[in-house]
Order: C-alpha cells, then structure tokens, then sequence
C-alpha cells in the first residue's frame, strides 16, 4: 500500500524531459497516433483504390431492398425487406446457436470433465474416450457427419418418426405443436415473471433467517407452490392463455407448429460436443488443482462426496477453470461460422456470404462482420471477467 | 502484497476496440462522391497504389499478363460442360475453352494459362482484388455486376435460364406445383434473387436453403433435404448426371429468368477488356464465316476480306488491341469457332446433349451476332 500512496503524492507531472511519467505519456501518444496513422492510411488508400475501379463504397447498400428468402428468421422477415435487416435475422441466428450452444457444452463439459474423474472405472474410461475422439476431429467434419450422415438420411416428412405424440422427426427437422398467444398471454406470463422473482427473494431470505437463528424454513416448497399456483388462478380467472397449434401434413412437408431444423441441430449439437470435449478436459484441471488435502479435510468433517465437490472443490477449482473456459465460449461463437457449410443461415452465410455477393461491397460486409464478432467476443470476454473478479480469490 | 490493476487497465481493450472500430467507419461513412474527389485523400492512396494490383494504370492488365507469362483464369469449381476437371486435372469445358483462346491470342500458346477455380460467393472478390485477370465462370450479367460491382462484362458466351430439378417420384410436372416447396441452392448467385421473384410474382410460398458449394446443395436435394434444386438450366442438365440415378429425375419445363452468361473483367483497363470482347467476337464470327480449327491456315488465302481481316492477312487489328497479326488464328487454331466449342463442351453428342436453341447463330433463329472485325 505504501507504493499507492507515494505515487499519489507524486502526481504533480514535471514538464521535464526526466521526468519518467512525462517520458512514458509521450511515448505513448506517440504510438497511439502512429497507430491510428496507419489505420487512417490504409482506409484512404482502400478507399481511392476502390473509387478508381468504380466499386461502389459505403454503407447505403443497408437500406436497400434485400430480395431473398431466409429460411430461418427469429424476427419479421420478408423478401422485401432490406439488407440491415437481412442483418439483424443473421446475427440473431448466430446469437441463439452461440446462446444455446454455450450452455450446452458448458454443462456437458461439466458432467464428463467430472466424470473423468469418477472412482468408476467405466464412467471414467467412457469420459475419456469421448474427449480423446471428439476433440481430435475437425469441427467441420464433426458438422458434416451429423448433418450429412446423421440428419439427412432421416425418412421424409411423411414417413417421420413420431417422437412423442405431436412431435416428429424427419429430414426437415424436429416438428412440434407451435403455441399461440391469447388474451390472458400478458397477464400469465407476468405471474410467471414476478413468482419466479419472488422465489428467489424467498430463498434469499430463507438463507438468511438460517445463517442467522439455524432455523430451516421451507423455501423449496413455498416457492414450488407460488409458481405454480400464482400462474394457476390466473389460467383459471381468465382462460386458457396459450392455444396450442398442432402441425399438420402438407402437400409437401409439415405446415404449422414449431420447427428445429436439420441445419440448427447438426449445428448445435457439433458445436456443443466439439466444444464440450474441450471444456472437459479444462474442468479436470481445475479440478485436479484443488489439493487432496482438501477433499481429506472436508470427508473428515464429515460432508458427503456431493457436498465435497460442490462447496469445497468446484469453488476453488473455478478460479482455475474460468479463463480457459472464456476462451472456450469465445470459440464456440467464432466456430458457429462455419455454419455456411451446412446451409444454416448465421451471420456470416447471410451477410458476409449472400450479402456480399450480391452487393459486392467486400471492405464494408467484412468489416461490419468483424466488427460484430469483435463485439460479441468483447462482451463474452467482459461478462466472463466480472464473474472471474468475483470467484477469483481474494487476497487479505 | 497483490496489487489489483486499475479500472482504466482494464476497460482499456475495450475501450481500443471501439476506438478502431469507429476510425475504420469514419472512412467509409461518406459516398464515394464526396470523399473520393478530395485531392488529401488521393494523394496517399496514389502513392500506396503500387502494392494492390487492382490499382494499375490503364492498359497495365495485358503488361502484368505478358510479364507473368501466364492467364489467370477464374473458373467454376466443377460444371460438367463449363468448367470441369477430369480424374488427371486436366479442365475441359466452354468457360475453359474461353480462357485458352484469350491465352493463345494473347501469347499464342493456349497452354498459357492457369485456372483457379473459384465459389461462386468468392468469385467477385477474386476479380476485384486482381487474383484473376478474367472471370470465365458461368456468370450471369446483370445491371449491379456490372456497375456498382465494378466489373465489364465482355459478352455472352451461353445464354441460359433458371430451372427446377425435382424427382420424379413427387410426381411434380410444373413449377406451379411448388407451392410450399423447400428448394436447395448456391449461395451467391442470381438464382436465389430468381427464386424469391418467381415465387412472389406467383403468390407461392417457399423455403429456400442455400449452401455454399454446388456439391453441397445437391446432395441435400438427393437426400431428400429439398423438394427441388434450382440453378441454371444448363447446370440442372449438368448435374443431374452426377446424381445416384439420374433418370430418377426431371428438369421441369418452366425457366423463370434470362441468364446471359459471360466473361468480365474489372472496370479500368479498356484495353484488356477490348481483348477479352473481341477474342469471343472473333470466335463467334469465325463460325459465322465458315473458319474452323481445322481450316483456319487455308483460310488466310480466302478471297473473303472479312475472313482476311480478322485472320490478320489484311490490316493488322491485332495491333489495335497490343497483340499480334496472328491474335485471331492463334484463338481459333486453339479451341476452335463458337460452333465447335458449344457442340465439344455441351451440344448434343456430348452426356449433356443441349440442342443450340438460342444460341445457334443469328441466321439459325439464335441469338449469337457478334460485330463484324473491320
């Protein structure tokens, strides 16, 4: 601490040539500057090159009207709409693939890192089997086996299995009973929303009132019956607040109902499973990095193996595990470009591919692409390193 | 005694990012009206010009060409009949044909060239950049390639239309019936712009999944992905050949869009372009006036002064362009006319067997009329 206060004191800056602060604020702007030169030289020189061929440069091409269909978009989505919003449905595919994706692979990559490491011999072997085939095959060629191997073969629309009454699996994709909104949708899922808040405060305050006096109250069951009843007597007051949509057989595919397609799965599930085997392997580290000692002590106090591992080991273990795992998440985003390769309509396969065809205006498509990813990564990154500020271990 | 970093150490990457991401859009913000006309910003660039082979000065194609020793040719990844290589990567095809008779007048050796074949989502990029000096990749010409892209295209070499590929288990003889239809492509072409005209005009609905290459798109149409594919009518013909059981399917009746193929080249250089439109024009009036690879030395005798003109016995049109007298024997002694390149690559005798129709010349009821050589 004694070096925080000596260099509060020396904060006054001499306009000296030995003075270091002054020397390295110098150099520094100097860099910035020559940084922000050749940033500046490279986009003109871009700029004229393009200007002399007669490409056309800017971000106009935004407004235009885009022309073609996308077959998955999570917003309103027309051929007459523009290629902004060509855009936006890209970039809201790759959210939900990376979204979904991440949360798959992280909790996979948790049950088979711990896994591995199971006193059962089966269980482990079986752990390792799975990290040593996935993560030495090429994602790319993991995407191909499952979408061109394992989805495509699948039996057409109309000889799809059914895999519980109302969904079915077929070359299409996985159909299911779509569900439509009603009146009493707002209100419902308000009740839902503030039961589920409430529960949360409940166990909070449970907690709480048990750290305090070492009284147990029954949170769990309180909370199973607000959620539960609170949505209830509203379904009940006010009807039914969803409809139910069942998809029907068309000419030539379903119609109706909500769909996963073939693409999305074989997307999903590569991504995950890659990502898993990697994440796998992290956890174990972390994991193994905790001392035996620990593990001694906490059996010697009498926890169960469960409790071991989830009040004693894991907590250490994530101060190990979170940075790599960022890394991890961060891949899994990046890697869900190569979505262009088994025709799933991401970010890249429609801006940067359809897009950029069809405008021709590499510089900008790939830069706004870049740029996006940039983003996402940065913000995975910030996200990941404010919960690694508040596991990481805090020094007295 | 740890030392927590500051804040500012710490959103600084952040902050940096946004910083550079902001620079990079400043640039490119204003049109190119405004911003390329200030003499501040053309003066760097002139000077940085050198390195980007995309910025030479005019005429400095045929000089970069000559200096290499070799054509760099953009062609398909593999069309049957366009642009194909065989089991010793030996290509063959019309789009490739192309690309030797522009070898062989500009060095007169049509072994002069190099192929690179290209998707059709890079193929643009590729031409722009200067990775090749002549896209020869069945290429529909349409307004914005050929304005906002950048690019000349130097003629038609196939004109063609889009079509449907579907089974004939579907039981489906007309694109009417396509209604709700999921339909396989390539992305990046003018057939996913057709697509989503036809069926809007129509009042049909569709699902429309593109893949990045052609092999792809196809596949998923033969596992039963995709009710329907749909490319060009010449590549339905072509591919239909490289499915499973190719008489299981039917290419439907209907074409839903005019697809002049052709070869471009970039906007800049005249003199390039001049060389790449005048060595297919040569080729088309060679079959016009009768001269084959077979003939084309007797012919230089021929009382005709056309055939004389262009065979370079009379005048010196070659110079007009920077090549030799020769430029037009040499093209033609290479691949042949117009005629034997379309009969050798696509016409009848061949597995694709494509009956002329519009592209039989003028006088046969089609469309191909190139300008006299005079």
């Amino acid at each position: 601490m004694a070096g925080g206060k000596q260099a509060a004191a020396k904060r006054v800056m001499r306009w000296s040539w030995n003075d270091p602060h002054l020397r390295a604020l110098v150099w520094q702007i100097a860099a910035l500057a020559a940084v922000i030169f050749m940033l500046w030289y490279f986009a003109a020189t871009a700029h004229a090159n393009l200007a002399r061929q007669h490409i056309a440069t800017g971000f106009g091409f935004l407004d235009s009207t885009a022309g073609f269909g996308i077959v998955q978009a999570l917003i309103p989505y027309s051929e007459e709409a523009s290629y902004g919003r060509a855009f936006l449905v890209g970039l809201c595919n790759t959210l939900l693939v990376a979204a979904l994706g991440t949360m798959l692979a992280v909790a996979l990559g948790f049950a088979v890192g711990i896994a591995r490491l199971s006193s059962n011999w089966l269980v482990a072997k079986l752990a390792a089997v799975y990290v040593e085939t996935l993560r030495n095959i090429p994602l790319l060629l993991q995407l191909f086996f499952w979408y061109f191997a394992i989805l495509q073969p699948l039996p057409g629309p109309r000889e799809s299995l059914t895999l519980l009454p109302g969904v079915f699996l077929s070359n299409r994709g996985v159909v299911m009973p779509g569900v439509g909104l009603t009146g009493t949708s707002v209100s419902f899922l308000a009740v839902l929303f503030l039961a589920i808040v409430a529960s949360f405060l409940v166990a909070r305050y449970a907690k709480a009132r048990r750290m305090a006096t070492g009284e147990r109250f029954p949170a769990g069951i309180v909370n199973i019956v607000s959620i539960i009843a609170l949505p209830g007597l509203v379904w009940l007051i006010g009807g039914a607040p969803f409809t139910i949509e069942h998809a029907a057989m068309g000419k030539f595919d379903f119609t109706g109902g909500w769909r996963l397609l073939p693409e999305f799965l074989a997307l999903l599930l590569g991504l995950a499973l890659y990502t898993a085997a990697f994440i796998a392997e992290i956890v174990r580290a972390g994991i193994q990095s905790v001392g035996r000692g620990q593990t001694e002590a906490a059996h010697a106090l009498g926890l169960s193996n469960w409790q071991t591992l989830r009040l004693v080991v894991i907590p250490q273990a994530l101060r190990v595990i979170i940075p790599p795992l960022t890394s991890q998440i961060l891949n899994l985003t990046k890697n869900s470009s190569l979505a262009v390769a088994i025709g799933y309509p991401d970010l890249v396969s429609v801006f940067a591919g359809t897009v950029l065809n069809q405008t021709g205006q590499a510089i900008e498509v790939i830069a706004i692409t870049m740029g996006v990813y940039l983003v996402i990564s940065l913000a995975t990154s910030l996200a990941m390193n404010l919960y690694n500020a508040r596991v990481a271990i805090v020094e007295r | 005694m740890a030392r927590r970093p500051s804040l500012l150490s710490r959103i600084f990457p952040f902050v940096f990012g946004l910083l550079v991401g902001a620079g990079l859009l400043y640039f490119f913000l204003p049109g190119p009206g405004t911003t390329a006309v200030k003499p501040a910003q053309g003066q760097p660039a002139a000077k940085a010009g050198r390195p980007a082979p995309a910025a030479q000065p005019l005429g400095a194609t045929l000089a970069t060409v000559r200096e290499r020793g070799y054509l760099q040719c953009g062609v398909s990844t593999g069309l049957p009949g366009f642009s194909n290589p065989d089991d010793k990567g030996v290509w063959t095809g019309i789009d490739v044909d192309f690309c030797k008779a522009v070898a062989a007048a500009v060095f007169g050796d049509d072994s002069k060239v190099k192929y690179r074949p290209l998707n059709a989502k890079d193929r643009f990029t590729a031409l722009q950049s200067g990775e090749v000096d002549v896209l020869s990749r069945n290429t529909t010409w349409t307004m914005s390639r050929d304005t906002s892209l950048g690019f000349n295209f130097a003629g038609v070499i196939y004109y063609d239309g889009q079509g449907f590929l579907v089974k004939k288990a579907s039981h489906i003889t007309s694109a009417a019936q396509l209604n709700g239809a999921t339909i396989c492509t390539q992305t990046g072409t003018t057939t996913e712009l057709n697509l989503a005209d036809y069926f809007r005009s129509q009042n049909m609905t569709y699902k429309v999944l593109p893949f990045e290459k052609n092999e792809e798109a196809l596949s998923a149409y033969d596992n039963g992905r995709c009710d329907a594919y749909t490319t060009d009518a010449s590549g339905l013909h072509a591919q239909r050949l490289i499915l499973k059981n190719p008489d299981d399917h039917l290419v439907l009746p209907e074409v839903i869009s005019k697809e002049p193929l052709g070869p471009l080249v970039r906007q800049g250089d005249p003199q390039w372009e001049d060389i790449v439109r005048w060595t297919l024009f040569a080729l088309i009036d060679a079959e016009e006036l009768g001269v084959t690879s077979i003939n084309v030395d007797q012919m230089k005798a021929s009382p005709s002064p056309e055939v004389r003109r262009m065979l370079g016995a009379e005048g010196d049109f070659g110079q007009a362009l920077g090549l030799s007298k020769s430029w037009a024997v040499d093209a033609i002694g290479a691949v042949g006319n117009y005629g034997e390149m379309f009969e050798r690559n696509v016409g009848v005798k061949t597995p694709l067997g494509i009956p002329r129709g519009l592209n039989a010349l003028w006088r046969n009821g089609g469309l191909m009329f190139a300008p006299p050589i005079r």
